[in-house]
C-alpha cells in the first residue's frame, strides 16, 4: 500500500479510482450528539470578519467589488489570492484577489461583456475582438443552429431560462478523487482510457479522445494551480487538512472555468471524515484543529462568485451559486452514513453564522441516527440554511454515493452527470392550447396554427385535448433547441476540470423541467369542476377568464385535482421521450424553480385558476399561495403524489411555517410537570 | 353519527403529543373572553360529516402521525360525545393514540345518559387536555360567561377513571395572572394523579381579526399580549400550588 493509505482498510480503491469502495470501507458511523463539536479559532474569526467586510463594501458598491476585464480565466490564469495568508489553513480563490470576479467569455463573449458593463466595467477590447471573430463561443453557436421557431419561443417565455449564454453548469467533478489518489494517478488512469478507445474513428471516438485529452490537459493544469499556492497534489494526501485543500482545489479549478448557474460540490463530507478520524486516533490533529480546515473551506465555498448581468440575478433572485454539498443519508449495506464530519459541516453555520451557500442539503432517512436528526433540527430553527431531501427515493436509483446538483438534480458522483435543461413553460403552454398558438401576451403565432377553443364555456375534455397536442408541440421544440445547446456547449465550452474527474463513460442524464404545474392543475380543476367563461380581446385572443363555482385545489390532499397534476407530469414527460436526445442522455425532468417563478409569472398571461397576468407561479411542484387550506400534511401529500418517475430530475416544495407552529418552545412547555408524586 | 365539523388540520404539532390529525368540531357553549377560534361558536353551522370519512383523512397520511395521533377540538367535542365514540372506536382499532382538547364544560354527573356515554368514550380515550380558564367561580363566569364548578368535577372524573390528563392554562394580563389564582389553580390540580403536564400559554392576540369578520365585539381589545418571557416565573407558581398539595397528601 502508498504510504500516504497507511491505516486505511485495504479494497479494490487503491487500484482503481473507486472512491464509494474507499469510503464504504474506511468510514466510521457516528451516532453520538453534537458535543464534540469545537467553536471558532481567532483565525477563523479574524478571517470571517474581513469576509464580512468584503461583503459590506461589495453590497456598498452595487453588488459587484471588482471584476477582471482582462485576463481570460483559466484554471492557470491567475496567480494566488488570499484573505490573510498567514492566517488561512485553506487557499485558493476564483482569481488573485477575493471577491474579484473572473472573465469567463467561452459561454458568450456578449453576455461576459454586459455582465461587465452593466456593473460598470468594461473588457477589454482585445478581448472582445478575438471571442467575436477568432474564436466562436458557445452562445455563438447555438444562434448558428437555431431556427426561427426556436428563437421565437425564447422570447415568448414558452421556453424559459435556457443555458445558451453562459456555462451550463450542474455537472459535478468528484473533486474526491484528487484528495484520494493526487493527478499523477488520474493522468495515468486517464492515458489508458485514451488508450482503451474504439479504433474506428466515428465522431464518437473522434470527439471522446478529443475530450480525455482535453481532461488530461486540465488535469496538469491543476497540478500547476496548486503548486502556485505551495501544495503537491501530485500525490495523494496524506492528512486531512491535505485532503481537504486537493478537494477544494479541484472544485476551485471547476468555478475557475465554467460560470454556470449550479456550481455543486458532491458529497465530501463522510469521504473527508475518514482522514479526520485517522487524524484524531494517530494524534496529528485536534478536534479544534480539524474544525478550524472545514471552516476555512466552508469560508472559501462562500466566497465562490461570478460576473452575472442584473437580469441573471432578478431571474435568480439574488447572485446564487448553488455550491450543493450533500451530507448523511444511508447506504445499500444499511448503515447510515453520518460521520463526525456531517455535524463539523453543519457547526459551520453556528461558527460562521447562517448563510444559503454552500447549499447544505441533509439527504434525510427515517433511518438517520436521532442524535443527528436532532441537531439538524436544532440548526434548521437556529439558521433556516439547510435543504432536505428525500434519500429513501432516490437511493434506490442512484444507490449511496449520489450527490445533488444545483437543488434537486440528483446524480452519482463522478459516474453521472446531467445536461442542464432549463424548464417549460406549462402555464403558458395551456394558453396556447385555448389560443392556437398565439401567444397571450405578445399576441404572435408562436406555437402551431392549431384550431384554438370556440365558444365561451371551456369544456374540459376539448381543453385537455388541445393541451395535450400542444404539450406535443411544446416537447418538440424545447428537445431540439437542448439538443443544439449541449452540442454547442461541448464543442464550444467543454468543461474539461470537472470531466477529468469523471470515469471515461458517463451516464448522461437529458435534463428538462417544468413551470407552472400547481397552475395547469387548478386551471383545468377549475375547468371540470366550476364552469369557465373566456373572455377575448378584439382580436379574438383569449385573455382573460371568468370563473364561476367552487374547484377542488392542488394543495389539499384531494385526488380530484392531484391526479390531474400526476396526469400532466406523465403527459410532458412521455412528449420529452419521444424525441432524440443528444448523446443519448436519458430524458428526465424537474419540477424546480425555486426561484425563477416569480419571472415565470410576469411573462404569462391570465390563467384560469384566477391567477392573473403577471403574478408569480408557485415555486416549484408547490400549491399556489394561500390554495392549501388543509395543513402542511394534506398540502405536502399532494406534492408527494407527483410520479418520482416521471420527475426523476427532482421535484421540489418551498416550506415556510413560523416556528410556533412547528411546536412549543422548550423553556416554556417541556411536556411533563417535573414533579415527584412520591414527594 | 356525524359530526358537525368546523375544519380539519393536517399538521398539529401544539394539540398533544407529536405530530398530530386535528379535528376541529363546530359549536361551543362557553365564550371566553379570549377565544381565538370564535368562528366554531355556533352550534348549528360548520359541515356534516361521518366518522368514517373524517378517520380515512386520518388514514391516508398515518405515516405522517407515527409519534402522534387523532386530536378532536373546536368548539367544544364533548357537545359531540356520540360522534367522538364511532371516531375514537375506528382509532382505537388500530391503536391510534386518541386525545381530547376540551373545556369540561358539558360534564354533568347528575345527568346518567351523558355519564354512560362519557364512560364509554372515555375507554377509547388516552388523553384529555383540559383547560382551566380560571381557578375562581365569580371571576371564570365573568371570563368565560360559565360556571366552573363541571369543570373542575370533570378534572375529579378524569382523575377516577385514570385517563391521562394535561391541564392547560391561558395567561391573560391583569385578567389570570394573578399569582395567589395560579398558586390555588397548582393546588386544585395538584391532587390528581393522573396529571401528566401542565401547559402554560402566554395569551396573544392572533384571534382578534377573527371578532372583527364575525362582527362579535372583542371584550379583551386593548388587552395586551403576555410577555411569553414571563410565562416561565407564571408556571412556576402553579408548580408550587401542585408541591404544597402533593406534600400534603404525601404527609398525610
Amino acid at each position: 500500500m502508498r504510504p500516504e493509505w497507511n491505516n486505511f482498510v485495504a479494497g479494490k480503491w487503491e487500484n482503481e479510482v473507486n472512491v464509494r469502495d474507499f469510503i464504504q470501507k474506511n468510514y466510521h458511523p457516528y451516532d453520538g450528539d453534537d458535543s464534540f463539536l469545537a467553536e471558532a479559532t481567532q483565525d477563523t474569526k479574524d478571517l470571517w470578519q474581513m469576509v464580512l467586510e468584503l461583503q459590506k463594501k461589495e453590497r456598498e458598491a452595487g453588488g459587484v467589488l471588482d471584476m477582471d476585464t482582462k485576463v481570460v480565466s483559466t484554471i492557470t490564469s491567475h496567480g494566488p489570492g488570499y484573505l490573510d495568508k498567514s492566517k488561512e489553513k485553506i487557499v485558493g480563490f476564483q482569481t488573485d484577489k477575493p471577491f474579484k470576479r473572473s472573465l469567463q467569455p467561452y459561454g458568450g463573449i456578449r453576455m461576459a461583456e454586459k455582465a461587465c458593463s452593466d456593473n460598470g466595467y468594461e473588457v477589454d477590447p482585445e478581448i472582445s475582438e478575438f471571442f467575436s471573430t477568432h474564436r466562436k463561443t458557445h452562445n455563438a453557436g447555438c444562434f448558428d443552429a437555431y431556427n426561427a421557431e426556436m428563437r421565437a419561443c425564447r422570447s415568448s417565455h414558452i421556453i424559459t431560462g435556457l443555458p445558451d449564454a453562459y456555462g451550463r453548469g450542474r455537472i459535478i467533478g468528484d473533486y474526491r478523487r484528487v484528495a484520494l489518489y493526487g493527478i499523477d494517478f488520474l493522468i495515468e488512469d486517464k492515458l489508458a482510457q485514451k488508450d482503451s478507445t474504439g479504433r474506428v474513428m466515428t465522431d464518437d471516438v473522434i470527439r471522446l479522445r478529443e475530450e480525455i485529452s482535453e481532461q488530461i490537459v486540465a488535469l496538469k493544469m491543476m497540478k500547476e494551480m496548486a503548486a502556485s499556492y505551495g501544495c503537491d497534489i501530485s500525490k495523494p494526501a496524506t492528512n486531512v487538512k491535505e485532503a481537504i485543500q486537493a478537494t477544494y482545489f479541484g472544485y476551485l479549478c471547476a468555478v475557475k472555468e465554467q460560470n454556470g448557474a449550479a456550481m455543486s460540490l458532491g458529497r465530501t463530507s463522510t469521504f473527508l471524515d475518514c482522514y479526520a478520524e485517522r487524524d484524531l486516533a494517530n494524534g496529528t490533529f485536534t478536534e479544534s484543529e480539524i474544525q478550524e480546515f472545514v471552516d476555512h473551506f466552508i469560508m472559501k465555498l462562500r466566497c465562490i462568485k461570478f460576473a452575472r448581468t442584473p437580469e441573471y440575478n432578478q431571474i435568480f433572485a439574488g447572485d446564487p451559486v448553488w455550491v450543493t454539498e450533500s451530507l448523511a443519508g444511508v447506504g445499500v449495506d444499511g448503515r447510515h452514513l453520518v460521520t463526525k464530519m456531517s455535524f463539523r459541516y453543519l457547526h459551520t453555520l453556528t461558527n460562521l453564522g447562517a448563510s444559503p451557500e454552500p447549499n447544505l442539503t441533509v439527504l434525510w432517512s427515517p433511518r438517520l441516527p436521532e442524535n443527528f436528526k436532532r441537531y439538524c433540527a436544532k440548526l434548521s430553527i437556529l439558521t433556516s440554511s439547510i435543504q432536505y431531501e428525500n434519500d429513501e427515493l432516490m437511493r434506490p436509483d442512484h444507490s449511496d454515493d449520489y450527490g445533488i446538483a444545483c437543488c434537486v438534480s440528483s446524480m452519482v458522483i463522478g459516474k453521472e452527470m446531467q445536461f442542464f435543461g432549463a424548464r417549460a413553460n406549462l402555464a403558458k403552454c395551456l394558453l396556447y392550447a385555448l389560443n392556437g398558438g398565439v401567444d397571450e401576451v405578445t399576441k404572435k403565432q408562436v406555437g402551431p396554427k392549431y384550431r384554438p377553443v370556440e365558444g365561451d364555456v371551456l369544456d374540459y375534455d376539448d381543453v385537455m385535448d388541445k393541451f395535450s397536442d400542444m404539450i406535443e408541440w411544446q416537447a418538440d421544440v424545447y428537445v431540439n433547441t437542448l439538443n443544439i445547446i449541449h452540442y454547442m456547449h461541448d464543442k464550444y465550452c467543454y468543461e474539461r476540470a470537472e470531466m477529468a474527474l469523471h470515469d471515461r463513460d458517463v451516464k448522461r442524464y437529458f435534463a428538462t423541467g417544468v413551470a407552472g404545474l400547481s397552475i395547469v392543475a387548478d386551471s383545468l380543476s377549475a375547468i371540470k369542476y366550476a364552469k369557465v367563461e373566456v373572455i377575448r380581446d378584439e382580436d379574438g385572443v383569449i385573455v382573460d377568464f371568468k370563473t364561476t363555482g367552487d374547484f377542488p385545489k392542488y394543495g389539499n390532499d384531494d385526488d380530484r385535482v392531484d391526479s390531474i397534476a400526476q396526469a400532466i407530469v406523465t403527459k410532458f414527460m412521455t412528449a420529452i421521450r419521444r424525441h432524440h436526445t443528444y448523446r443519448n442522455g436519458i430524458p428526465t425532468t424537474s419540477i424546480l424553480t425555486i426561484t425563477s417563478n416569480v419571472t415565470y409569472g410576469k411573462a404569462t398571461g391570465n390563467t384560469p385558476d384566477g391567477r392573473k397576468k403577471g403574478q408569480p407561479f408557485a415555486p416549484g411542484a408547490n400549491p399556489m399561495h394561500g390554495r392549501d387550506t388543509h395543513g402542511a400534511v394534506a398540502s405536502l401529500s399532494s406534492v408527494s403524489k407527483l410520479p418520482f418517475k416521471d420527475a426523476q430530475d427532482g421535484i421540489s416544495n418551498t416550506f415556510t411555517i413560523i416556528p410556533g407552529a412547528l411546536g412549543k418552545e422548550d423553556q416554556i412547555f417541556a411536556g411533563d410537570i417535573e414533579i415527584d408524586l412520591n414527594k | 353519527m356525524q359530526g358537525r365539523i368546523h375544519s380539519l388540520e393536517s399538521f398539529g404539532t401544539v394539540d398533544g403529543p407529536g405530530t398530530r390529525f386535528v379535528v376541529f368540531v363546530q359549536g361551543c357553549p362557553m365564550r371566553c373572553a379570549y377565544c381565538h377560534n370564535p368562528d366554531t361558536w355556533a352550534m348549528n353551522g360548520g359541515t356534516l360529516m361521518e366518522p368514517e370519512y373524517v378517520y380515512e383523512q386520518y388514514k391516508r397520511n398515518e405515516s405522517f402521525y407515527k409519534n402522534g395521533g387523532i386530536t378532536v377540538t373546536g368548539g367544544e367535542p364533548l357537545m359531540q360525545i356520540d360522534f367522538l365514540i364511532d371516531l375514537f372506536t375506528l382509532a382505537k382499532k388500530d391503536n391510534v393514540h386518541t386525545c381530547i382538547d376540551s373545556s369540561g364544560i358539558a360534564y354533568n354527573p347528575d345527568n346518567a345518559p351523558l355519564i354512560a356515554k362519557l364512560d364509554k368514550l372515555m375507554e377509547l380515550t388516552d388523553l384529555v387536555m383540559l383547560d382551566i380558564k380560571h381557578i375562581d367561580p365569580a371571576k371564570h363566569k365573568e371570563l368565560t360567561m360559565q360556571p366552573n364548578e363541571p369543570i373542575l368535577a370533570f378534572a375529579a372524573y378524569l382523575n377516577e377513571k385514570q385517563v391521562d390528563m394535561w391541564i392547560r392554562h391561558v395567561v391573560v394580563p391583569g385578567i389570570t395572572d394573578d399569582d395567589k389564582y395560579l398558586f390555588d389553580l397548582g393546588y386544585f390540580i395538584g391532587q390528581f394523579t393522573n396529571l401528566k403536564a401542565l401547559d402554560v400559554l402566554p395569551y396573544h392576540t392572533m384571534g382578534e381579526n377573527k371578532y372583527e369578520k364575525l362582527g362579535i365585539s372583542y371584550k379583551l381589545a386593548g388587552v395586551p399580549p403576555m410577555d411569553k418571557n414571563l410565562i416561565p416565573a407564571k408556571k412556576e407558581v402553579i408548580l408550587n400550588g401542585i408541591r404544597k398539595r402533593r406534600s400534603e397528601i404525601n404527609s398525610q
